[in-house]
This record gives structure tokens, C-alpha cells and sequence, in this order.
């Protein structure tokens, strides 16, 4: 059971090194890589699940390997609304900063809609 | 199962290392960059796993698209010439670290005391094979067994573009996503494109169709398409839609509403809602796969394109 386990830790510290960035981390495309290296720890630690429930002739348990193909599509799908939302952020105010008292520079945001 | 081989522990550390590169390396594009390699190593440990369906969808759509995602957005802030803001200071840094251990270390602990001997849907999930014409396994938990979820999923997406598109400013509304591609249409790119894409599709078409038996199936597929697609958009040979153009939106809605159609039809003349008559089940759930392959297609591209920027 070594090998599963290893992976399993590996998941485990990816999901905590995800974690450390989105903090940490001060431009949001930077918290949106960091989500992405989040998300991958947590599915690692479902194909360790699907590999422990290797039966029936199968390498690994289908069902958790399903449930991460549906999550890789759902974590792109918020990923490229996060960068639209950022790029945004950058045309209205002229940087992407995320503090609440950023100078505002370049075209004017216009009135709020 | 044998003891880690050195292997699977290089490996493990590789992983790790280039992950933790991408979140503390200053500059966006290198972290971009290693995070398209860190998404290729980890698509390398699914594949170990033996879940290659996964390592599939994990190169094509997590390492693939979301890397073009991040280096077309990295080089449109970078190219606004923002400043970088501050890095945050040591103590936001170890509140950071401490959340990131005390995460870490509960997993750590959740996999150790794993129950063992493991719980498995393995045998159930093939001794119904044969009732749904599928030979994959994992595609029939995506189309048959969990068909509400991949019908949700499919909702969600919609959802993203949707939310993408209302960003557009009012002047643009309906219009093409992004700024033309000024690119040579004699140049080595465009010559490149012209003969990688027909190739490309073909594998995509591929993969999509060898999925009822083998490793591969609609997403994986369609994210090739997809690629096809944003490469011919990046070397000039095609330009974006418009994305009001009516049959661009037909397509989008396409995979959820066939979907959905079968599910009510299962409810009308089956047992329950998404029941697949047993004399149908091959050809039902080919036709939601097509659907699904072109939505799936033609949603991810638009969702990397971003919001409208152009007039029609």
C-alpha cells in the first residue's frame, strides 16, 4: 500500500502549498493558479480513493475517477470566469490590485451599471 | 501493491517542487509556465493511478486549456503596464504557511486512517456494462450511472460563459471576444496550423468515439477540438464568432438540452427521469455524447476567448 499512500501525502501537501498561495499571494491570476494547485491535491486524493478501490478487475474504482473528470471541467469553468473577472477588474480600474484603496488610473470606469 | 519505487518518489518530489515553484516565483509568467508542467507531471501520476481517462481530461483541460487560459491572461496585465502590488508582508506569509500545514496535515491524517479494506463501487458499476452498450466503465458512470451530474455539469458551463459574456461593456454586446489576431497569414504559424488542425480534429473525433470502450470519451475529445479551434484563432486562420450569432448559441445549449430531452422522454416511457429504455440505451446515449462533444467544444473555446471586445 506504499505507493498509494505516497500519493496520498503528495496530494495532501499540494492541497496545503494551494492553500499557502492563495493567501499569500497578492495578484489574483496568482490566487487563481494557486485555487488550480488546490483543486489538484484534492483530486490526486480522490484517485487515491479510486486506486484503493482497485476490484472487479478494474485498476481503480470508476465512480471517484468520474467525479474528478465532471470536477476538472467545473474547476476550468470557474477558473476562465476568475481571469474574465480579473481582466475586467484591470480595464475598470487600471491594475489589479486587490486592495480596497487602490489608485485608480487609466480610462475612467464610468458610471456604475 | 508493491512498496514506493524510487520512481513514484522522484516523482512525488518533482511534483511538489514545481508546484511550489509556481506559487512563489515573482514573475506571472514563469508561474504560469511551470504550472503548465506541474499539470503534465500530475496528468503522469494519474496515469499511475491507473485512472488514464483522468490523465487525459488532466493534460487536455487542467494542464492544456487552463495554461493557455493563464499565459493569454499574464500577458494582458503584464502588457497594461500595472505595477506589481507589494508582496505581502511576514506576517500575512506565516499566517499563510500555518494555514497551509494545518490543511495539509488533516489530509495527511484522513489518508492514513483510510478504512481498509477499501469501499468500492468497482463491481457493481461493471456487472451493468452490458445493460448500457458501453464497454468503459468510467464512461458509464458519466453518462448512465451519474447522468444527473454530467447534465449539471453541463448547466454549469453554460453558466461560466454566461458570466464571462456579461462583463462586456454595452458598446460591445453580442460582438467577438478579444482583440484580432494580426498575425502573418504566410508565416510558419499559419502554415503550421493549416496542417496540424485537420490532423487534430481527426484525433479529436477519435478519442470521442473510442471512448465507449476504451480510455477517452466526450470531454476529452472535445477539448481536443477546442485546441484546434484556438489554434487556428491564434494563428489568424479563423477569427472568433460573434457571440450572439444564433447558431453559436444553438450549439452552446445543445448537450444540456438533449440531455435533458432524454431525461424527460425516460420519465414519460421509462422508469425515472434520465431511465434509458435497455433496446435504446447505445443509441441514446450516442446521440447525447455528440451533443455534448460539439457543446463541450465550442463552450471551452469561447470561455478561453473571454469576454466581447469587438463590434460584430
Amino acid at each position: 500500500m506504499g505507493d498509494v499512500t505516497l500519493f496520498g501525502v503528495a496530494g495532501a501537501v499540494l492541497a496545503g502549498l494551494g492553500v499557502y498561495g492563495l493567501i499569500a499571494s497578492p495578484q489574483p491570476l496568482r490566487k487563481i493558479l494557486a485555487l488550480n494547485v488546490l483543486g489538484t491535491g484534492v483530486f490526486l486524493l480522490f484517485g487515491v480513493v479510486a486506486r484503493r478501490g482497485a476490484a472487479a478487475g478494474l485498476g481503480a474504482d470508476p465512480v471517484p475517477q468520474a467525479l474528478v473528470i465532471t470536477g476538472i471541467v467545473v474547476a476550468f469553468a470557474a477558473t476562465a470566469l476568475a481571469v474574465a473577472l480579473t481582466l475586467a477588474l484591470t480595464r475598470a480600474a487600471g491594475s489589479a490590485s486587490l486592495e480596497s484603496d487602490a489608485p485608480a488610473v487609466g480610462e475612467d470606469p464610468g458610471p456604475p451599471r | 501493491m508493491i512498496t514506493a519505487s524510487l520512481f513514484d518518489i522522484g516523482l512525488a518530489a518533482l511534483v511538489v517542487s514545481v508546484a511550489a515553484f509556481a506559487i512563489v516565483v515573482r514573475d506571472t509568467y514563469s508561474a504560469v509556465v511551470a504550472f503548465v508542467a506541474y499539470g503534465l507531471l500530475v496528468s503522469l501520476r494519474w496515469v499511475l493511478l491507473h485512472a488514464v481517462d483522468v490523465a487525459l481530461t488532466e493534460a487536455a483541460i487542467g494542464s492544456g486549456l487552463t495554461g493557455v487560459l493563464l499565459l493569454s491572461a499574464a500577458a494582458r496585465l503584464r502588457g497594461g503596464g500595472a505595477p506589481e502590488p507589494a508582496p505581502p508582508s511576514v506576517r500575512v506569509r506565516a499566517l499563510a504557511a500555518a494555514c497551509g500545514v494545518a490543511v495539509t496535515a488533516g489530509l495527511v491524517g484522513a489518508v492514513l486512517s483510510f478504512p481498509d479494506p477499501a469501499p468500492t463501487l468497482a463491481a457493481p458499476a461493471t456487472e451493468a456494462l452490458p445493460a448500457t452498450g458501453l464497454g468503459n466503465p468510467v464512461t458509464a458512470v458519466l453518462i448512465a450511472y451519474r447522468a444527473t451530474d454530467t447534465l449539471l455539469e453541463k448547466v454549469v458551463l453554460v453558466l461560466a460563459l454566461l458570466g464571462v459574456w456579461s462583463l462586456a461593456g454595452d458598446a460591445v454586446w453580442g460582438g467577438r471576444p478579444g482583440a484580432k489576431q494580426r498575425a502573418d497569414p504566410d508565416g510558419i504559424l499559419a502554415y503550421f496550423t493549416r496542417r496540424l488542425v485537420p490532423v487534430g480534429l481527426l484525433v479529436g473525433l477519435y478519442v470521442f468515439w473510442v471512448g465507449a470502450t476504451h480510455p477517452g470519451g466526450a470531454f476529452q475529445g472535445a477539448t481536443i477540438v477546442a485546441a484546434m479551434w484556438l489554434l487556428a484563432m491564434m494563428a489568424g486562420v479563423a477569427d472568433v464568432p460573434p457571440v450572439a450569432r444564433p447558431d453559436v448559441r444553438a450549439i452552446l445549449v445543445a448537450g444540456a438540452g438533449v440531455f435533458f430531452a432524454v431525461g424527460l422522454a425516460g420519465l414519460a416511457f421509462g422508469d425515472a427521469f434520465l431511465a434509458y429504455p435497455a433496446a435504446y440505451a447505445k443509441a441514446l446515449i450516442i446521440a447525447i455524447e455528440i451533443a455534448m462533444t460539439a457543446t463541450v467544444a465550442v463552450t471551452l473555446t469561447l470561455l478561453i476567448a473571454g469576454a466581447p471586445e469587438r463590434t460584430a
